[in-house]
């Protein structure tokens, strides 16, 4: 019964692994601090060593500055009361600008200012992170698949923030930082442009997330249902097919006819998440910018049904119709 | 041990249902089939529809009876009147706004008159309630098409007893959020603030009432074409007008289907006929909060006023109460025939053509469970 269980059954002990030596051009890693056994249940239980360095040092400060902007906006928003700060904290925002202000570089700091300088420092943290990922990946000699992963996040992220607000021309189209009023923006966003769900690229960024959740489910259950059989040296299993990787591709192959491999299914699963956020970006840069009303949109290419009218006018329209 | 981390991890579902409304709902299809616009109604949360006093007394109308402005002096607005319907709708009015049965510290005839002289207008209460029997007649013969969909024939008409029921200041009212702080301290820009039941607990603006049922903003923001021609609405106000249907929403205990197809709520030509009379009900409201309420300006004391100095004034709720139609749809007017006002001045002529919604296209057997909507 111990491969069906809910946590990693298996902890290694032993001398703590410090990595491979890097050249001179790297910094000092710091750690390894010891064994944990709870994370052992979920992960390696071995906790460090970190490599920080220069990127990641950068990443750390500008990130910490655009946590405390918007921590210090939406504590000043309560008059500076902790208490209320936690009370209310899932309804507090730092809002974008008013639509008045446009593009302005620098609005007044209340009025948007903040929301601005804490979205400069967040997207330096975000790419400055990014950086990181790539070059230690260089430096351990992998390649570089969860650079390019990332960046298809940091693309929905800046299309969202940043590209689209230019290509409108006012940064009050871009999302406040706040967790119920980021979650009223999205549902205003939809209602204003026509209903999000006849984006065709929505429906793809949509496919692509449901699509991820169930090759996870698919993948990872396979792994575990062979792990019996060392199923979880998949990626030696490529090119070196045992009885677990038989058993795998055979039981799929049975269940639907056709089954990925130890690599392709990796394949499968990266680009899955990956255009997730790919097409989810291009779905938000297209509304406003080149689309207004999604379901007009999709009722004039026939993606729509058009539902038979109710006999209902737009009083407006009516002679005599007060104002 | 794994035996029971599995039971645990079978409850967690159950937890997570710990935010449902448990109860029995009613769904009622009102569009076409694959649309999802149909009518959910919670019965437990669902109001019920308050009793209507009855008349003070049984009224004989007496057209060669002397007339109200002959009997008594300083009658402005019901002089047309016989005496005797005058008095009738004044008990009446007592009984709606100030009743003399002890609930009210000071209630009965004098909450408004100086019983040494009733014709005087020196409490400020009396010529608020002049206004309010003018609102009262214009709602009547000017409003009528915010009624058109009312099951008497449009007829339903209002009373003072629909907003005040039995109380002085209506229970539901509003006055203009205070200003946002021009600092940094304080400035919430009119939302994200928990507990505000006008944004239904969520953090969309909580004063959707002084843009749009005061001032004339328009609610139209969703684009009206399908490739951008020029129409300008911010995502901020779209939050307003989302603030806005909130309200609606909690006013009269209904969902969004029960105006809109919700796939693409500006279409007026998907939308049901009940829209056609919440847009006259918004132009309605804007009437009287601004040329009834508001326009008695320093007749109000301090204590009928918001913490912005502004007259209290109303919404959708004041009159609905949570119920789709106030009062049930039951048409009170008719034993009150001095509120009716006159009926030649219709000012609004346009009655948009309802005619009912196409019928669902369900298959044969195959309907929904139809159920009354609460009356």
């Amino acid at each position: 019964m111990a491969y069906q269980n809910v946590f990693t059954q298996v902890q290694l002990r032993g001398e703590l692994e410090p990595g491979v030596p890097l050249d001179a051009s790297n910094e000092a890693r710091i750690g390894p601090f010891g064994f944990s056994w709870l994370a052992g249940k979920i992960g390696g239980a071995q906790l460090g060593p970190i490599y920080l360095g220069t990127l990641g040092l950068a990443s750390l400060i500008t990130g910490t500055i655009a946590i405390v902007i918007i921590g210090m906006n939406m504590l000043a928003s309560v008059d500076y009361s902790p208490i209320q700060f936690v009370r209310q904290f899932f309804w507090l925002a730092l809002e974008p600008p008013p639509a008045k202000y446009g593009l302005k570089i620098l609005p007044p700091l209340q009025e948007g200012g903040w929301w601005l300088i804490a979205g400069f420092f967040l997207t330096a943290s975000i790419l400055l992170w990014w950086a990181r990922t790539y070059r230690r990946a260089i430096q351990l000699g992998m390649g570089t698949h969860i650079a390019w992963a990332f960046a298809s996040a940091i693309w929905l992220y800046l299309v969202l923030g940043f590209i689209r607000p230019i290509a409108m021309g006012s940064w009050s189209e871009a999302v406040p930082f706040g967790v119920f009023p980021h979650l009223d923006w999205t549902a205003a966003f939809s209602i204003r442009y026509g209903n999000l769900f006849y984006n065709p690229f929505h429906a793809l960024s949509i496919a692509f997330l449901y699509g991820s959740t169930l090759l996870f489910a698919m993948h990872g259950a396979t792994i575990l249902a062979v792990g019996r059989y060392g199923g979880e040296r998949e990626i030696e299993q490529i090119y070196d097919r045992g009885t677990a990787t038989e058993r795998a591709a055979l039981f799929w192959r049975w269940t639907m006819g056709f089954n990925a491999t130890m690599e392709s299914i990796h394949r499968w699963a990266w680009w899955f998440a990956v255009l997730t956020t790919l097409t989810g970006g291009i779905g938000i840069l297209l509304t406003g910018t080149v689309v207004d009303n999604w379901y007009l949109w999709a009722v004039q290419h026939h993606f729509a049904l058009a539902y038979p009218a109710t006999g209902v006018v737009d009083p407006a329209t009516l002679p005599g119709a007060p104002q | 041990m794994t035996r029971i981390t599995a039971s645990l991890l079978a409850l967690a579902p159950l937890i997570l249902l710990g935010g449902c409304e448990i109860g029995t709902k009613t769904v009622e299809q009102v569009g076409p089939r694959g649309s999802g616009t149909d009518l959910v109604v919670h019965k437990a949360t669902t109001p019920k529809v308050a009793a209507v006093p009855p008349p003070p007394f049984e009224l004989t109308i007496d057209p060669a009876g002397q007339k109200a402005s002959q009997a008594y002096q300083n009658v402005q607005v019901l002089g047309d009147l016989s005496a005797d319907e005058f008095n009738y709708t004044m008990a009446a009015l007592t009984n709606w706004v100030s009743p003399d049965d002890g609930t009210l510290k000071n209630g009965g005839c004098n909450y408004c008159h100086n019983p040494e002289n009733m014709a005087s207008d020196e409490l400020y209460t009396k010529v608020v309630a002049r206004k309010m029997l003018q609102m009262t007649r214009a709602i009547n013969s000017q409003w009528r098409p915010h009624f058109a969909a009312s099951a008497n024939g449009g007829n339903a008409g209002v009373t003072c007893w629909t907003c005040h029921r039995g109380q002085p200041v209506p229970a539901y009212r509003w006055s203009a959020a205070p200003d946002d702080a021009a600092t940094l301290k304080g400035k919430k820009f009119g939302q994200n603030t928990p507990g505000m039941t006008t944004a239904a607990y969520s953090s969309l603006p909580y004063d959707p009432f002084s843009s749009y049922i005061a001032d004339k903003q328009e609610i139209r923001v969703q684009g009206p074409k399908a490739l951008p021609r020029g129409h300008v609405a911010s995502i901020a106000d779209t939050e307003k007008t989302y603030g806005l249907m909130m309200h609606f929403s909690n006013a009269l205990n209904v969902n969004c289907n029960y105006c809109h197809n919700s796939q693409n709520f500006a279409n007026w030509s998907q939308s049901r006929p009940q829209r056609v009379s919440a847009w006259y009900g918004i132009r309605m409201v804007r009437d009287i909060n601004n040329n009834y309420i508001s326009a008695l300006g320093d007749v109000w004391p301090a204590n009928r006023r918001g913490p912005h100095g502004d007259p209290y004034k109303v919404n959708c709720l004041s009159c609905h109460q949570q119920n789709n139609k106030p009062l049930g749809g039951y048409p009170m007017l008719k034993d009150y025939p001095g509120l009716k006002g006159p009926a030649a001045q219709t000012m609004v002529q346009a009655v948009a053509t309802t005619q009912p919604a196409a019928a669902p296209t369900a298959e044969p057997g195959a309907a929904p469970a139809a159920a009354t909507p609460p009356a």
